[in-house]
This record gives C-alpha cells, structure tokens and sequence, in this order.
C-alpha cells in the first residue's frame, strides 16, 4: 500500500507527540482504541479556563503510520480553537486531509473519537455535562 | 557496499539465482519443444530437460525420480496431495489430520473436504509452535487416512518432528503428507530417512522460478496413488495432466542442484547473519523471539516488539527494508497473524510482529544496516507510544477497560 505524502510527513515529523499532566484540571485526556486491534490513541488537550480555546494538544499513539498521522494531524487542528468548535471536527475532514484509503478510515474514525474523548473528559472535570455524540459505525 | 533496498521477505519468495536463469533461457526459445511430442527431436530435447530435471529435484530429496510429479507450485501440490490421497482411499475413511498453524493452502483445503463430507481434525500446537506428538496419537482413528503436518512454518520457521510424526502415521497404517515450501533448499530433507508418504514444494521459495513445484508421492513402501485433480492429457503418470513448464522444470530442477551442493555453506554463512540480527534486536526492551528457537529453519526469525505496532514499524524503513508483518494492517483479511495466535500470544503481541527471512544473496552490511534501522524506529515510535509510557509507569494494562472497535 502506498502512503500519501501527508501521511508520510506526519509519520516522520509528528506534530505534538507527548504528554500532559493528566491530574491537571484544565487537561483533557482521550484514550481510545485497544491493543488487540492494534491501534490505542492518546489525545489530550489544555483548555484556557477564562477563553475556554484550546492552548496545547499532545498525543501518543499505538498504530500503523496512518493512525499516527491522524492523531498528529488532529491536535495540529486543535490548538487554538474552542472547545465547542473542537467537537465539531470530523474524521471525513481528516481523510480528506491525509488522502487515507477506505481501509484506513477507522483511523480517522479513532482521531474523532480521541477528540470527543478528551474533551467530555475536561468537561466532566469541570462539572459540565458530558456531550452526547452519535457513534459512528465504521469499526 | 550496502546494495538497497535490503531484501529480508525470502520466505514469500526469493530471486532466482542467476545461474538458474542462465539454464532456462535456451528452453523457451531454441529448444522449444513439448516434452510430450514422442516423434520428432523438438520433443526428444524437452523430455530430456525434463527428465534430467526430475533426476535434480529428485536427488536433493532423496526420491526415485519416477515419484516426481511436477505442479505450478506448491498451493497445487497441497490441493493434489490431499484431495487427491482423500478421494484416492475413501473406500477406506474420511478423516484427516492437520494442524492449525498450517499454511492456507493445507487449511482452506481441508474445508473443502469437510464441505464434502469428509472430516477433520485440526490440532492446536504448543506455545512454541511444535505439535504434541501425543496429541497427534490421541487423534487417530479407524477412519483416519492422512496426517497433514508441514516441514517447517512460514511465518516462524519452525520445524515440526517430521521422522516422529512418520512414525505414528506408519504405525497406524496412515498416510503423512508434508508440505515442505519452506524445508526444502533451505535443510537437509530425505523423504526415506523422514519417512514422508507425500510432499509438496516450490521453486520460488528456493532460488528458481515461480510457477514450478513438484508433488513427491512414495513408490514403495507403500505405494501411494492419488486421484488427478484435473483432467487433460494424462501427464506425470496420469496425476497432473497439463503441458509441462519446460523451461520451468529445467530451472527448478538447476535450484535444486545449486541447494543440494551448496546447502552447507550457505546455511552456515545464513544461519550466522540470522543470529547477529537475532542477537542484537533482542538487546532492545521487550523484544520476543516467537516460535521454538532450537528447532527452526536457520534463516528465519520472527520477533514481536512489544508496545509498538508493525505496519507503522515497517512504514519506518519499508523504502529500504522489504520485511512482513504479522500485523493485521498489513494482511488483506485485517485479521493479525493467525499462526501467532495459536501459539497463545495476545492479539498485541501479533500485531507487534516482524518475519525476517534471509537469503544466498543476503549480506552482512545489509544485516547491519537493517538492525540499525529497526532499532532506531522501535525506540522513536516507543516514544511515541501510550502503551510504552504505561508500561515503563508499571501500569497494568489489563486493568484499562479498552473501547474494542
């Protein structure tokens, strides 16, 4: 399988790989996916209190090079928007994006998922409802 | 001088040997004959390649030639070999055993028989990938015809108790069938001294063309018949009909010469190159040899990196490495290696895999070259990893409820 030039960017340069101290209130993590199907993301996010716009995002993800890239790609995207636009990103915008084939859409799917994760996870911390989201049904 | 890209996928398929090439060409274009012309030298020349062939192939596993029955390759043998003995001796059962970690050709094959009627069974085999020789015993019945166990695994190079296994199949009046695509060319095979009834292999896996294999199927002691798959001509003794590959057979039958008179040195140099990679891979965290090291094919290693995936392990170097993966992201099915699982290892540790298969043509700068590669990328992409970081905090992760997609 050949990989697009934007996969293969983000693979050999991630963006953001790291590691946000989960204990923080103002941090949202999202762990997604599970070893056994062979892709687990970590996205987490730092949200300005007083703005409520997402100051820094980092990731850590177990998975093929277009699963590393998605993840990459999505805190790229987070950085500097608000929560609310934030939980708007959807994974078709990142396949489109990477150029992913249909085989690699659940990796897209994994991104979304982190990134609903991490934020319901900052909310919940912060006493605010969790969002509801429709699933998706691509695994 | 370091040649890329490096070549480490040789049990897939390997290069033809250039002095194989160098005997063929001549038999597709001057001596062009069908070796089934009895009546005029165009065809007198081709069976004389083709009888002399046989003679090659023969000698490298100790056979009669008259017992060589030249196929496409080996996915026909193991079609001829066990559909052909099921239908052959059906007046005296319909049970056959095998193993779970055989190749798809023996397995989907076996389906198809149990779709007819015919019945299986698949024994599962131990954490390192041996059958349990009592487990095999135990599964033995009346109905029993044909104990189907490979040589020697694809994906971990293991090799089974092949003489042991002969040795219940004789002692329970069964027949053994072998599919040994990976055993020969690369170790000593001697289908007298393995006691073997039947035996599938290939030229591609050996330095010879694809498209050409041969089915061994035993003369005396007992003769064993098949019955034809297809239908044609009569060729090869009325078991596999079908104009013969001629140029083909003539460099199959070269590749086994060349195996036959330079297995020892180049088993020594392979087998050394094999255990420096071995050797120095293992030196990373968390890295595991799958598969039974003393009783493997001296080119193969298989090795899970534990916490970092194989298809974006591969994607680090895969311009310039050509490996395969036991990940599920690299095989058509989306399923992780199925030969892994059985050896009880977690979905995890099969998705984390890498099969390296050396080869003649492998040489040590390219094995250090290789070894420096992959060390690097496991260690970058362990830091890019979740499972790393909780692994190197001491966090259970069975204690994580996982969102299985």
């Amino acid at each position: 399988m050949a990989y697009s030039e934007k996969v293969i960017d983000h693979y050999s340069n991630p963006k953001n790989v790291g590691t946000l101290d989960k204990a923080s209130k103002n941090v949202g993590t999202g762990l997604v996916g599970a070893p056994e199907c062979g892709d687990v993301m970590r996205l987490q996010i730092e949200v300005d209190d007083a703005t409520g716009i997402i100051k820094d995002a980092k990731f850590k993800t177990f998975g093929c090079g277009s699963a590393i890239a998605s993840s990459s790609l999505a805190t790229e995207w987070l950085k500097g928007k608000s929560i609310d636009v934030a939980a708007t990103i959807d994974n078709m915008d990142i396949v489109e994006e990477l150029n992913l084939p249909p085989v690699k859409i659940h990796c897209s799917v994994l991104a979304e998922d982190a990134i609903k994760a991490a934020i319901n996870d900052y909310r919940k911390k912060n006493g605010l409802e969790e969002l509801v989201f429709e699933e998706k049904g691509v695994h | 001088m370091l040649k890329l890209p490096v070549y480490l996928d040789n049990n897939a398929t390997t290069p033809m040997d250039p002095r194989v090439l160098e005997t063929m060409i001549p038999y597709f274009t001057e001596h062009f004959g069908n070796a089934a012309s009895r009546n005029h030298p165009f065809g007198w020349e081709a069976e004389e390649a083709v009888d002399y062939a046989r003679e090659q192939v023969a000698k490298l596993i100790g056979a009669d030639p008259k017992e060589i029955i030249f196929t496409s390759g080996a996915t026909e043998g193991d079609n001829l070999g066990i559909k052909g003995v099921y239908e052959m001796y059906a007046q005296k059962g319909n049970h056959i055993i095998t193993a779970n970690t055989e190749h798809k050709a023996v397995l989907d094959t076996c389906k198809h028989i149990e779709k007819s009627g015919g019945e299986v069974t698949y024994l599962s085999v131990q954490e390192d990938g041996l059958i349990d020789l009592k487990d095999l015993e135990a599964a033995i019945k009346p109905t029993t015809i044909l104990i189907a166990i490979m040589y020697a695994n694809n994906e971990i190079g293991v090799i089974q108790p092949v003489k042991e296994i002969a040795a219940i199949a004789k002692k329970h009046g069964v027949l053994f069938f072998t599919d040994a695509t990976q055993a020969v060319g690369k170790i000593p095979v001697d289908v007298i001294k393995d006691g073997i009834d039947l035996m599938t292999f290939t030229g591609h896996k050996m330095y010879g063309p694809k498209g050409i294999g041969a089915l061994y199927v035993r003369r005396k002691n007992p003769r064993v018949k098949v019955t034809a798959q297809m239908d044609g001509g009569g060729h090869e003794r009325g078991m596999r009909s079908g104009t013969l590959n001629v140029p083909g057979i003539v460099g199959f039958g070269k590749a086994c010469e060349l195996c036959r008179l330079e297995m020892d040195q180049d088993t020594t140099r392979i087998s050394k190159l094999r255990d420096k990679l071995e050797t120095a891979l293992l030196k990373l965290d968390e890295a595991y040899v799958n598969g039974n090291r003393e009783h493997r094919l001296p080119h193969v290693s298989n090795i899970s990196f534990k916490y970092v995936e194989g298809e974006g392990l591969l994607m680090g170097f895969n311009k310039n490495i050509a490996l395969s993966s036991g990940s599920a992201c690299t095989s058509a099915s989306l399923e992780p290696s199925y030969v892994l699982k059985a050896l009880g290892l977690g979905d995890d540790l099969a998705h984390s895999s890498l099969r390296f298969g050396l080869s003649r043509f492998t040489t040590e700068e390219q094995i250090d070259y290789t070894i420096e590669q992959i060390s690097t990328t496991v260690l970058k992409l362990r830091e890019m990893s979740p499972l790393w970081e909780m692994f190197k905090e001491g966090i259970d992760m069975n204690s994580i409820e996982w969102a299985h997609h």
